[in-house]
């Protein structure tokens, strides 16, 4: 084994650094998208109108049954046949946020369903609107199982990211393939990929726990 | 719930066969399409072999007394938990042989994978054996069981049925994730499909029949894992 620190340093830190932008973006873009597309998901799922609920149902089933990967080619290869054509980082994003649509969904649906049927029954009884019913009992009550399980996703997506590699996307796993092919030594900029990769998630993973600590202290009492 | 996942699973087999049927001109990919779809499945089944096993071991050894041990195995579930399994997969295949270890596609697919996942799968057999109730311990501890006994015939056979559901969650993560492994070179269903929508260019058809051959064998893993559950729990009472 040859390691050498002066190429760890000067050429493959630098340009996974770059990535690192990259990567970071298509995260939190990919995030934002998914709590969005979760909570159309749930509610649609959630429909009185048995049709939609039905559908939606099997929608989510679908999303999740079926590899991002190939879900990201199906996009990456389809959308132009539609006329659409977006760039390779916006076509990821669009299939990250989809497929984790689809399990937020779940997310939402389980933290709803925790909140006892008494406590709507509560609200019912002392004539809430249903927008104070929401706002003052349903939601304080149904987000401490649902922050810890959105903040995972979050992780979850970040470790997903590497996947837009395969559509040239330029993020930090992208950069190390380059620059493995480009002076044919894989072994710092893997590793110092899967380095970045192992931190950052045991640091975001142990700041799911203190905001998830923070809304159990600050919501349940 | 499980027949109307059977049900499911079969409706969608039979669609699926149905719209092979009609659509003759599919047998232009079809053919590669399913040689990739048997790469898939012998990685997958090797990889939820070695997935199944690091579970136990992992799971279990994380609550051993020995520290050297428990040390070991949270160390492997935080590596493999918090990296990236591409990253893992790239890592196997071209560094490894760097440190004088060089794997096969096959096996480098295979390690990745089921390492990967057994490391998340720890976590549900170590929630499962601390599931198993307190009582249980004593009991063992009262009937002077040796340690060994005490584990292999009280606590692990009440752990397993819990595990099921969880592990066979994960083996669908698992099947899906060896999409990847045309990082490695192999031509699973994915890599083969991509092929083939190069050549051809009928890329609805091509990625449809190959979302629909992945949710196939999604719905039959999901079909057995129920099965599994009913047949391991048929003595204790049931909760509905």
């Amino acid at each position: 084994m040859d390691w050498k620190w002066d190429f760890t340093f000067e050429v493959v830190l630098p340009r996974l650094w770059e990535a690192a932008g990259v990567t970071a973006y298509a995260t939190f873009v990919s995030f934002l998208l998914a709590l969005v597309g979760g909570l159309v998901l749930m509610l649609l799922k959630t429909s009185r109108n048995r049709a939609v609920s039905f559908l939606a149902g099997e929608v989510i089933e679908f999303i999740r049954a079926t590899p991002l990967l190939v879900q990201i080619f199906f996009l990456f290869f389809v959308l132009p046949e539609f006329g659409i054509t977006l760039p390779p980082l916006a076509t990821g994003i669009l299939a990250i946020a989809i497929y984790n649509s689809a399990l937020t969904a779940e997310v939402y649906r389980a933290g709803l369903q925790a909140v006892p049927l008494g406590q709507w029954e509560a609200a019912t009884a002392l004539n809430l609107s249903s927008f104070h019913t929401f706002r003052r009992i349903i939601i304080p009550q149904s987000l401490p199982p649902i922050v810890p399980a959105l903040g995972n996703y979050l992780v979850a997506i970040f470790k997903e990211t590497p996947l837009l590699s395969f559509v040239a996307v330029g993020e930090i796993m992208h950069a190390s393939k380059l620059i493995g092919s480009e002076y044919y030594r894989f072994t710092e900029a893997v590793t110092v990929a899967g380095i970045f990769f192992l931190v950052l998630s045991l640091v975001s993973a142990a700041g799911v726990r203190v905001v998830e600590n923070y809304v159990k202290r600050r919501i349940l009492h | 719930m499980t027949t109307r996942i059977a049900a499911i699973a079969v409706l969608t087999a039979f669609l699926f066969g149905l719209v092979v049927a009609t659509f003759s001109e599919l047998r232009v990919f079809l053919p590669a399409l399913l040689l990739g779809a048997v790469v898939t499945v012998k990685i997958s089944i090797f990889s939820a072999l070695l997935f199944c096993s690091m579970a136990f071991i992992a799971g279990i050894g994380r609550l051993s007394k020995v520290t050297p041990v428990r040390w070991a195995c949270v160390l492997y579930i935080e590596v493999f938990r918090g990296t990236s399994l591409l990253v893992i997969l790239f890592w196997f295949f071209f560094v490894l042989p760097e440190f004088g270890i060089v794997l096969s596609p096959t096996a480098a697919a295979v390690f990745g994978v089921g390492l990967n996942f057994g490391a998340y799968g720890a976590e549900v057999v170590r929630g499962a054996v601390a599931a198993v109730p307190k009582g249980q311990r004593e009991a063992g501890i009262a009937l002077n069981l040796s340690k060994f006994k005490y584990m292999t015939r009280i606590i692990i056979p009440q752990a397993i049925p819990v595990t099921i559901p969880g592990l066979s969650n994960l083996t669908i993560e698992l099947i899906k994730a060896t999409a990847l492994v045309s990082a490695v070179t192999l031509v699973d269903i994915t890599f083969a499909s991509v092929q083939q929508n190069q050549i051809h260019y009928r890329t609805l058809d091509i990625f449809l029949v190959t979302l629909m051959i992945y949710y196939c064998i999604a719905q039959f893993v999901r079909f057995g894992g129920g099965m599994l559950e009913d047949h391991m729990t048929r003595h204790l009472a049931k909760r509905r």
